[in-house]
């Protein structure tokens, strides 16, 4: 069985056809990437998945449940974590305490065992502190742990979001463009973080447009083109499709994709 | 121990304005104080939901007054006419009601004040759910404009009918006895007893909202707060939670009605006046909106002023002044600046010691 089925996806903005009857699966353990043009839809793809835009008539199977119709905390709390295209963290809290609020579906002290201080919510706080410490830790941010989110670079910013979806269990993480805005160490760096988050279990779903770095991850890529299913495979189908080659990625990718590095 | 310090401070203070206002001869004032109290902790109430749930209320002062008058109108009537049915002698055998003399000496079955109170929250909850849960479910301020507009009903309810008093509102509700021998009541003798029931309500109650609002469930009302929709996306149920703080912020004001009534010993419609709400909107934003201490103390102080009649007939001009001084000089409430200046200063007296000690 699948992690994620999605079928027959459609989603209208008005008169425009944003996702055009859109299926796909994603195996459990894999790495899959979204790519396509701009306004292709990948982003309104994944908003729909997780909760965030309504999911029409299609059909959403996600841990063999049916997702569609439910409230993305929901969804969140079902094991499906995501980041968003422009980091949005919360930024009147420190880093810490961001990657804190991912704890929140896994913890449960509610309005008057906050309130009350009760010997139980005390040990679960304590719990919540140091499993957002170790995701801090994981991405290499120790230092910066009582940082006002606010005052943080952009870099910084998409890695405290990523220490926080993890923070949440997920089974399932959903990446939006994780790599715009980043330098090209960074986008290394980060190309390292998805494969070592893959190792330990948790698929990735990956939307990107810096096509050297969804090369070098991807187990499987689906390729969207207004709204529709254009094509999908391993990279090097991909790569080599020349209905993929003619709207998106150009003649002679190899060439493209190394120009790119410094 | 960081946590105690501002407790300690506040109760400093609170035994402070008790003693000065003695000190001066003027423990009358101590009246007004009390009342200020009561308002503060309809602000310190706001803070939760405006400052952390990012929410505004323009219906608090409906709820004191929900709170006050059901109170008040379930103490001082008279359900002797309905003696003969076996929920009256149920209720009585409950100690739900009582008879008490009334003011011509005659005898009348009213309810008990802690049960009055448990009714006026009963009421309270269930009218903030029923208005919350729709107006919450929708993102921006529709709370705002739905409780603006409950507000404005609640004002002409208890003006137009005849069981709040109409434009006279409520007299003659009884004492309440707490426990301990402690008693809400407006009389003289129990002056200083009643100021200080007031503070340490009013302390306790910060106590559990400073532990509520750096706890779990504070950090998901402040997510809320700064990006709706990444606190859904990261698993927060933002609809329930902002309902939870908007209902928990209206029995907050429905309680200090409750006080309020059984201290002055009656409401009046101004209570709801919709004025009222404005006011305790923008005490709270004075005060800091993100800080219940700051709410507490501008609040308490500016309300202490009005009662004494300091402004004149300019008191509404004078709460719009400080809200514009406040909001302009120190955006974070009076308390955060003040602060970094008793650090400045303190750093400043320990900073000649640590010279002395490096000099050989």
């Amino acid at each position: 069985m699948p992690l994620l089925e999605v079928q027959n996806i459609t989603h209208r903005f008005g008169g425009l056809v944003a996702l055009d009857k859109v299926g796909f699966l994603v195996a459990q353990g894999q790495i899959k990437s979204i790519i396509g043009p701009n306004g292709a839809g990948k982003t309104t793809l994944l908003n729909v998945i997780s909760g965030l835009l309504p999911s029409g008539a299609g059909r959403i199977t996600f841990k063999e449940k049916r997702i569609n119709g439910l409230k993305p905390h929901q969804i969140a709390r079902a094991g499906m974590s995501r980041t968003f295209q422009n980091p949005s963290l919360f930024l009147q809290m420190s880093v810490l305490e961001n990657v804190m609020v991912g704890r929140h579906c896994r913890t449960r002290s509610g309005f008057s065992s906050c309130c009350l201080r009760l010997p139980g919510q005390i040990r679960e706080e304590k719990r919540i502190r140091e499993a957002a410490m170790e995701q801090i830790r994981y991405v290499g941010l120790e230092g910066l742990a009582e940082v006002e989110a606010g005052a943080l670079g952009f870099g910084e910013r998409r890695m405290v979001e990523l220490a926080r979806a993890l923070a949440t269990e997920p089974s399932l993480l959903l990446l939006d463009e994780p790599a715009s805005g980043l330098n090209s160490r960074e986008t290394e760096d980060l190309g390292e973080h998805i494969r070592r988050i893959a190792e330990k279990g948790i698929t990735v779903l990956l939307v990107e447009h810096d096509m050297s770095l969804v090369m070098t991850v991807s187990d499987d890529i689906l390729v969207l083109d207004n709204g529709a299913r254009l094509a999908e495979g391993a990279p090097s189908v991909i790569q080599n499709n020349e209905e993929v080659i003619r709207v998106y990625l150009g003649s002679g990718f190899e060439h493209v994709a190394s120009s790119r590095k410094p | 121990m960081k946590r105690l310090i501002p407790v300690i401070a506040f109760a400093a203070l609170a035994v402070a304005a008790q003693v000065v206002s003695f000190a001066v001869g003027k423990e009358f004032c101590l009246t007004q104080l009390t009342m200020a109290v009561y308002y503060a902790i309809v602000v310190m109430g706001l803070c939760l939901l405006m400052g952390f749930a990012g929410q505004v209320s323009l219906g608090h002062g409906a709820f004191f007054a929900i709170g006050g008058y059901t109170s008040a109108v379930l103490t001082t009537s008279d359900f002797s006419r309905f003696e003969d049915s076996a929920w009256i002698a149920a209720l009585k055998r409950a100690h739900v009601l009582y008879l008490k003399a009334d003011l011509y000496g005659g005898e009348v079955l009213a309810a008990t004040p802690w049960a009055a109170f448990l009714a006026a929250m009963a009421m309270t909850f269930f009218i903030a759910c029923l208005i919350g849960y729709p107006a919450l479910r929708l993102k921006g301020h529709y709370l705002a404009m739905a409780t603006l507009g409950f507000g404005l009903i609640v004002y002409k309810m208890v003006l137009g009918s005849s069981i709040t008093g109409s434009a006279d509102g409520i007299t003659g509700v009884p004492e309440w006895k707490l426990f301990f021998g402690l008693t809400v009541s407006g009389k003289s003798a129990l002056r200083v007893q009643n100021y200080y029931i007031a503070c340490a309500v009013a302390l306790l109650l910060l106590v559990l909202l400073m532990n509520l609002v750096q706890s779990r469930v504070g950090r998901a009302l402040q997510a809320i707060h700064d990006r709706e929709t990444a606190a859904g996306a990261i698993g927060i149920n933002t609809a329930r939670y902002k309902l939870s703080a908007f209902v928990l912020s209206a029995l907050i004001a429905a309680a200090a009605g409750v006080f309020l009534t059984h201290y002055n010993g009656g409401i009046g419609p101004s209570e709801a006046s919709t004025l009222k709400s404005v006011r305790y909107v923008a005490l709270a934003a004075a005060g800091g909106m993100g800080n219940p201490w700051g709410a507490a103390l501008v609040s308490t102080i500016i309300n202490f002023l009005s009662l004494r009649g300091w402004f004149g007939s300019y008191d509404n001009a004078v709460f719009g002044a400080a809200l514009i001084v406040i909001i302009s000089l120190a955006p974070q409430g009076p308390l955060k600046p003040l602060g970094l200046l008793i650090r400045r200063i303190i750093g400043g007296i320990r900073a000649p010691k640590r010279g002395g000690h490096a000099t050989p």
